[in-house]
């Protein structure tokens, strides 16, 4: 039997969307129990929420004030005096998790798997490599814990409904001083989360201006989308850096994805590809991304834009 | 501080566009143009520009590879890095073996700073810095923009999934650096030959004492699946058209 311990990202008092996605990865490996770890300030009802996901059979909490913010240096150090009785410890593939995972399965002596995308067995993954240009298949040995991350764009969130028990533990474990949480900006949008929007619009280099990406926002906000931007946008400073899609920056799924004056290059389109369709507007028809849409639209995006935004009505 | 350090990975160029080899057995590496690792020409012009403004006296940056990883340490040279170590092994070491020599290296060179890229961009592990200060005790600050120093601590300004986030780190301390960190440098010629000059070490692995990590097997390698062809529309009625026979709008 396989014992998988998941640590819950939350933001302090809701759980994130990716742990019902990490849990729906565990929850493909046969005769497995999951039990998922919040570490917080006041763990409340985080742990309320990941008591009600699926498959979930134990929601184990750490509160102390020094978990009030998500330092690596300090969680890590908890999460392997709490893993000493589990075969896998399972975290989602966010910047969280990439931060995390790593220091925890170097305090326990082992390799880690980046990016899960698929469960082939107990100890075998398959996960992309090279911008997802390559699927590799892993096999990690059956005597040490399994560290990994959970490409999370792989997985459906599993169902709510469950209530699993709630268990406050205690750990003995170091923490270190040397690290100190100072401010966070949270970029202030009401529009649907980039991560788990079911309809993406997003907008690259051509948009040319912080004033033109207003024609992203106004269709978004006809579709009721969330906002996603090339890395070219972000450098050049027409939206934040949270809102980059692919390799390096967020892995998304939407049902829908439209890409608007994004040229498609392979660091793009890495982070699209479990889009249920994408259409791209590209007014060069040879652009690499009309190799990927399901739908293309060739035309110069300052009149195709406006005019898709009022055929919405 | 006297010293900071940088990782150097030498990786296949971001914009060749890489096959899986026809038996499944790896990736096709041959004849494919090599570079360093992006995140590491941000690491190290940050190194740079760190020593430039007083910050620090000498810059070392370190690989571990093939003695091929040679040519992406004289770029580094190049750049203005002041000296390369090369530790040398035939077959690519598992992470936590490469941050176990890395770990090496650094109680040797007792630098005041690590700064290493985000993530290779070839095995997309993002993982090395973060083992790294997990064997040295010491802070790590992942997904960098920004680096303020100041005396024996540091503020580092995070790019995380909701924005940014400020953490302040005492040094030695391990930084990973982001795409926005700053825009690294060209090197020029005059500088490439003044590399030549400059003081390139090698060590063989297998002399570092680095005890393997439990190893993770890569048994096949595949090509993702692909998407299927879609279809171009002529107009934007095409377009709401198409998107209503998917039933998305
Ligand atoms: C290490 C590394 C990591 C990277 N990570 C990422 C990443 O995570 N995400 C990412 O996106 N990129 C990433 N990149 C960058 C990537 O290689 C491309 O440079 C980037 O995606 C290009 O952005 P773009 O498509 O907006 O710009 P461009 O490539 O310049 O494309 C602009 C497109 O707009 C079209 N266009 C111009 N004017 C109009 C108009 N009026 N109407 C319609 N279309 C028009 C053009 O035909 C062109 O196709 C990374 C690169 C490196 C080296
Ligand atoms: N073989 C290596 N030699 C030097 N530095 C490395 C090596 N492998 C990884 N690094 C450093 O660690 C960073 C993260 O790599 P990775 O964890 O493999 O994604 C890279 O950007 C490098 O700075």
């Amino acid at each position: 039997m396989s014992r998988i311990l998941v640590i819950a990202e939350h933001d302090g008092s809701t759980l994130n969307a990716s742990i019902a996605k990490t849990v729906a990865c565990a929850a493909q490996i046969e005769n497995a129990e999951i039990d998922v770890l919040v570490l917080a300030d006041a763990a409340g009802p985080i742990a309320a929420e990941a008591a009600s996901l699926a498959s979930v059979s134990r929601v184990l909490t750490i509160e102390s004030e020094s978990n009030a913010h998500p330092l690596a240096a300090l969680l890590a150090p908890q999460i392997v005096a709490a893993a000493q009785n589990y075969t896998h410890v399972f975290g989602p593939s966010t910047t969280f998790g990439k931060d995390l995972m790593p220091r925890v399965a170097a305090l326990l002596g082992v390799n880690q798997i980046s990016d899960i995308m698929s469960v082939a067995g107990s100890h075998e993954f398959k996960r992309p490599i090279y911008a997802g240009n390559v699927v590799v298949t892993l096999s990690a040995p059956a005597d040490v814990i399994v560290v990994a991350t959970v490409r999370t764009a792989s997985y459906k969130a599993v169902a709510t409904g469950n209530s699993a028990p709630i268990e406050s533990i205690s750990v003995d474990a170091d923490l270190p001083t040397h690290t100190r949480f100072v401010d966070a900006q949270a970029g202030s949008s009401d529009r649907p989360d980039l991560q788990t929007a079911a309809v993406v619009v997003a907008g690259g280099r051509a948009l040319g201006s912080v004033e033109n990406f207003d024609l992203i926002y106004t269709l978004a906000d006809k579709l009721g989308a969330g906002v996603g931007a090339s890395r070219a946008a972000v450098d050049a400073g027409y939206v934040a850096n949270e809102l980059q899609v692919g390799q390096t920056g967020k892995i998304i799924a939407p049902d829908l994805y439209i890409a608007i004056g994004i040229s498609g290059a392979i660091q793009h389109l890495t982070g699209i590809k479990d889009a249920g369709t994408i259409v791209a507007i590209n007014k060069d028809e040879e652009a690499p991304i009309f190799e990927v849409a399901d739908i293309g639209l060739a035309g110069d995006l300052f009149t195709v834009v406006p005019e898709l935004t009022e055929a919405l009505g | 501080m006297d010293k900071i350090l940088v990782g150097l990975k030498r990786v296949v160029d971001y914009n060749v566009r890489v096959r899986v080899k026809s038996d499944g057995s790896g990736v096709e590496t041959d004849g494919v143009k090599m570079s360093i690792n992006p995140f590491d020409e941000i690491a190290l012009e940050e190194a740079l520009r760190i020593k430039e403004s007083g910050g620090a006296s000498e810059i070392v940056v370190v690989s571990v590879g093939t003695s091929e990883a040679q040519q992406q340490l004289r770029t580094g040279l190049a750049m203005g890095a002041d000296r390369a170590i090369l530790i040398t092994t035939d077959d690519a070491p598992d992470v936590l073996s490469c941050a176990r020599a890395l770990l090496e290296i650094v109680n040797r060179e007792d630098p005041g700073l690590v700064i290493v890229g985000k993530q290779a961009i070839d095995d997309d592990n993002a993982q090395t810095g973060q083992m790294l200060a997990a064997l040295w005790g010491r802070p790590q600050a992942t997904c960098a923009s920004k680096i303020e120093l100041d005396g024996d601590k540091a503020i580092i300004t995070r790019e995380i999934d909701v924005g940014m986030e400020r953490i302040e780190i005492d040094l030695p301390a391990v930084v990973t650096a982001d795409l926005r960190l700053n825009e690294p440098r060209y090197v020029k010629l005059p500088d490439i030959m003044k590399a030549k000059k400059k003081p390139l070490d090698e060590i063989a692995f297998a002399e570092l004492g680095v005890e393997a990590g439990p190893q993770i097997a890569h048994s096949s390698y595949e090509p993702p699946s692909e998407r299927d062809k879609g279809v171009m529309v002529d107009d934007v009625q095409g377009l709401v058209t198409s998107l209503k026979d998917r039933g998305l709008l």
